[in-house]
């Protein structure tokens, strides 16, 4: 069936076929509306879930960890403060592997306050051993909201995930979007099925402490559980495209890459629009190419030195600064090319924080400078007197 | 049925849990070596009457037929039973090394 | 002799071979609040001295299904687990949390509040020692005036603590839960009788069980039970309900002890003046004007 949904409401679509048996969610902008669509959908019988009316996002989280304790399927969503206020959740969700599923919409940090879209939200908390994927369109945000389970839940895996979409740009943006029908969701996603639950046969003490002896063998099993999502990520979508005949194309998505010279790498609803510019520049015999990453984590350390291999120069165009460094996700992908031992010549460009416009002839300027060569580091429109309008 | 002292004690890589999810009440050290004095009860005295049964903090007091019987495996020799029976029946003594 | 109380609870040990102190009082309500519980009871325990002793794998010592949660969130993952087993389709479990005074009146309160205010179908107890002991005694939003701690040291210039405990027992009746309830393990009967209307009730149940350190009060390990009790004796805490409404006093002593004798028994609070005992004497009479006036006698 198909509706012309915003990326929340498409996401709202998706977990409703998913069938959380927990739902709980504290609003904030730009993550309300899919909080609304789900309570609409508890409200009027379509998903058959506990609607929490939690007072805070530590509370979500920790709620989500307490129903996944007992061995329900939970949902919640945030953003940006909302994200960082449960942080500490993060890390015990994912210490637990408690599968449970999160949208984020992508928003940039206080201070200054600001509601529009970056993704310094997500970024910062990589490294909480959550999976993390970055959704460009609303079709996407909604097969991924279906995919998300199955992946987490892999028993391999038991990771929890969160999907990330880009406040407003993607959250706010009305698209037609396909609506897979009830029976093949059921048919693709079986009940969430555990052991790492409450157990009144077999008695469970959970989320305890380990000492130096363990702890060190706890947490390397952590790391071991994200990896393997990386084989999850292909089956589950492999699967998917036999059901709903839509491809993904696992942690990244190459646009015109094989006789690329020169490559931005990007992640999230920017995308689209470097897309548009290399077609563009390859007009003018520029062998442009795009990589999108989907999956921040975990790391598409190989895809990425597959794929940049034969250019000459990349880009990393992102919206988040980690501060004192450079953007993360450079960081991220200069690694995992210094790990192949490959040379290629990469830039950094930082942009769109706050939700400032990045424009077609911004990324064109990207993909001439890289050509010429330039800073390591760039801000893009930093000082420019329109001021990115 | 109480958690009781497994022989299992310590853990290999494959044997740690993939998940902080494991058996409940599962012990693998006693509590006896804390004690500088220990309850010993007179069962000539214990009318069997629970006060101390139900004021242990570390429940290693049962009432068997109808005395108070110490598990000196987990008993700290905190002393709270010998003050609370109300006839003497428990006094504490020097631990026995 | 048979002992109706203890013939009303499961004989079973639930909390077993833990690490808390001798003599430990949070222990003692943790273990006791079980045994009435049951088998069936999940219980929820933040980072704090009970789940600190109680759960190192993999010495583990609650026979239960047991789970610790964050510092701040015993009551929003008693939310979770409750809704979680609800709607996997269990419906004979009881979600019990246990916190101690810093979990529940500082870190924890807004969570709690939440959960009040949601009327979600748990049992949140309170054991409170009057200060974050787990960590090395500090002061916590229980901790009563005059106290002695490692942050609030007794010096020349200030004598300890200089604020009165909240009142946790009132602000969780002023969301008009259905049950509330003050007790303490000097008084175990009591929390047991209370224990087990609590499990009894549909909603949100708060027990605020007052339960003595020997280590952070400066007692000795086996004056654990009669400190306890002696500080309902000397009308510094009382034994009451709250419920469909209204406030209900459990125990009225005929006579109060003396309030500078519990004090002084204290190594907390052994430095303070008769001054000092003066302002915590009438604290304690102007508390019990209101319940004179407030409660059901």
């Amino acid at each position: 069936m198909k509706k012309f949904l915003s990326g929340n409401e498409a996401f709202a679509e998706g977990i409703r076929l998913a069938r959380p048996q927990v739902i709980s969610a504290y609003p904030i902008t730009p993550q309300t509306i899919v909080v609304e669509r789900l309570s609409e959908m508890v409200e009027d019988g379509s998903l058959n879930a506990e609607y929490v009316h939690v007072e805070s996002e530590h509370s979500a989280l920790s709620c989500a960890i307490g129903a996944s304790a007992a061995g329900a399927r939970a949902f919640t969503a945030t953003s940006s403060q909302g994200l960082l206020y449960m942080a500490e959740c993060l890390y015990y969700a994912a210490g637990g592997r408690f599968p449970i599923v999160m949208m984020n919409a992508d928003r940039s940090t206080a201070l200054p306050w600001n509601i529009y879209g970056d993704q310094r939200d997500s970024l910062s908390q990589l490294d909480s051993g959550w999976i993390q994927a970055y959704a460009e369109n609303a079709q996407e945000a909604l097969d991924l909201a279906l995919m998300s389970y199955r992946i987490a839940e892999n028993k391999e895996v038991s990771t929890p995930f969160m999907a990330n979409l880009d406040g407003f740009v993607l959250t706010h943006t009305y698209e037609t979007v396909d609506i897979p029908d009830r029976e093949q969701a059921d048919r693709f996603l079986p009940p969430y099925e555990t052991d790492n639950r409450i157990d009144f046969e077999n008695p469970k003490n959970m989320a305890f402490s380990a000492g130096p002896d363990t702890n060190y063998i706890f947490k390397y099993k952590e790391h071991e559980g994200i990896l393997a999502a990386k084989k999850a990520i292909i089956d589950t979508e492999k699967e998917f495209a036999e059901i709903f005949g839509r491809k993904y194309t696992g942690l990244t998505e190459n646009y015109r890459t094989d006789d690329a010279e020169y490559i931005i790498v990007t992640l999230g609803s920017i995308a689209g629009l470097c897309r548009e510019t290399a077609d563009k520049l390859r007009e003018n015999d520029i062998k442009a190419g795009v990589v999108r990453i989907r999956y921040m984590r975990p790391f598409p350390n190989e895809e990425i030195s597959d794929v940049l291999r034969n250019a000459r120069a990349y880009a990393v165009l992102e919206k988040d600064i980690s501060f004192g460094n450079e953007g993360t996700v450079f960081t991220n992908v200069n690694s995992a090319l210094k790990k192949t031992g490959l040379n290629v010549k990469g830039y950094n460009y930082i942009g769109g924080l706050g939700g400032r416009n990045i424009s077609a002839a911004d990324i064109e300027k990207i993909y001439t400078d890289i050509a010429k060569g330039t800073e390591s580091v760039n801000f893009i429109g930093i000082g420019g007197e329109d001021n990115g309008k | 049925m109480r958690p009781y002292i497994r022989e299992k004690k310590s853990f290999t890589f494959d044997e740690v849990p993939e998940n902080t999810c494991f058996e409940a009440g599962y012990l693998t050290t006693v509590n006896s070596g804390w004690r500088s004095i220990r309850p010993a009860v007179n069962s000539e005295k214990c009318v069997g009457c629970e006060q101390c049964y139900l004021y242990c903090p570390d429940g290693v007091i049962a009432i068997n037929d109808g005395k108070a019987v110490i598990d000196y495996d987990f008993c700290k020799g905190c002393g709270i039973c010998a003050k609370i029976c109300r006839i003497g029946a428990i006094e504490m003594e020097a631990e026995r090394k | 002799m048979a002992n109706k109380v203890a013939e009303s609870i499961s004989r079973e040990e639930f909390f077993y071979g833990h690490k808390a102190c001798a003599g430990c009082g949070g222990s003692l309500a943790v273990r006791a609040a079980l045994k009435v519980l049951g088998p069936n009871a999940v219980s929820v325990l933040p980072a704090g001295c009970m789940s600190a002793v109680g759960f190192n794998f993999p010495q583990l010592c609650f026979s239960n299904n047991s789970i610790i949660s964050t510092f701040a969130g015993t009551a929003s993952m008693l939310t979770g687990v409750e809704a979680g087993l609800r709607a996997r389709g269990y419906k004979d479990f009881t979600a019990v949390g246990f916190a101690g005074d810093g979990g529940t009146a500082d870190i924890g309160i807004q969570a709690l509040s939440g959960a009040i205010d949601r009327n979600d179908n748990i049992i949140y107890i309170c054991y409170d020692n009057e200060a974050y002991m787990n960590t090395g005694i500090q002061k916590s939003g229980l901790t009563p005036f005059g106290a002695k701690t490692t942050t609030t040291p007794a010096g020349k210039n200030i004598h300890g603590n200089i604020r009165p405990k909240k009142n946790m027992f009132e602000i969780a009746a002023a969301h008009d839960i259905p049950y509330a309830a003050t007790a303490s393990v000097g008084y175990i009967y009591d929390f047991i009788q209370k224990v087990q209307k609590a499990s009894q009730i549909q909603g949100t149940k708060y027990i605020h069980v007052i339960a003595p350190c020997p280590t952070g009060w400066g007692v000795a390990p086996d004056e654990t039970v009669e400190i306890a009790k002696e500080v309902v004796d000397c009308g510094l805490w009382y034994l009451a309900e709250y419920e469909n409404g209204g406030f209900k006093l459990n125990h009225k002593p005929k006579e109060f002890t003396s309030v500078e004798s519990y004090l002084k028994k204290q190594g907390r609070f052994r430095h303070l003046t008769d001054e000092d005992i003066q302002v915590i004497t009438a604290s304690r009479d102007k508390k019990w004007e209101f319940i004179s006036k407030n409660f059901v006698i």
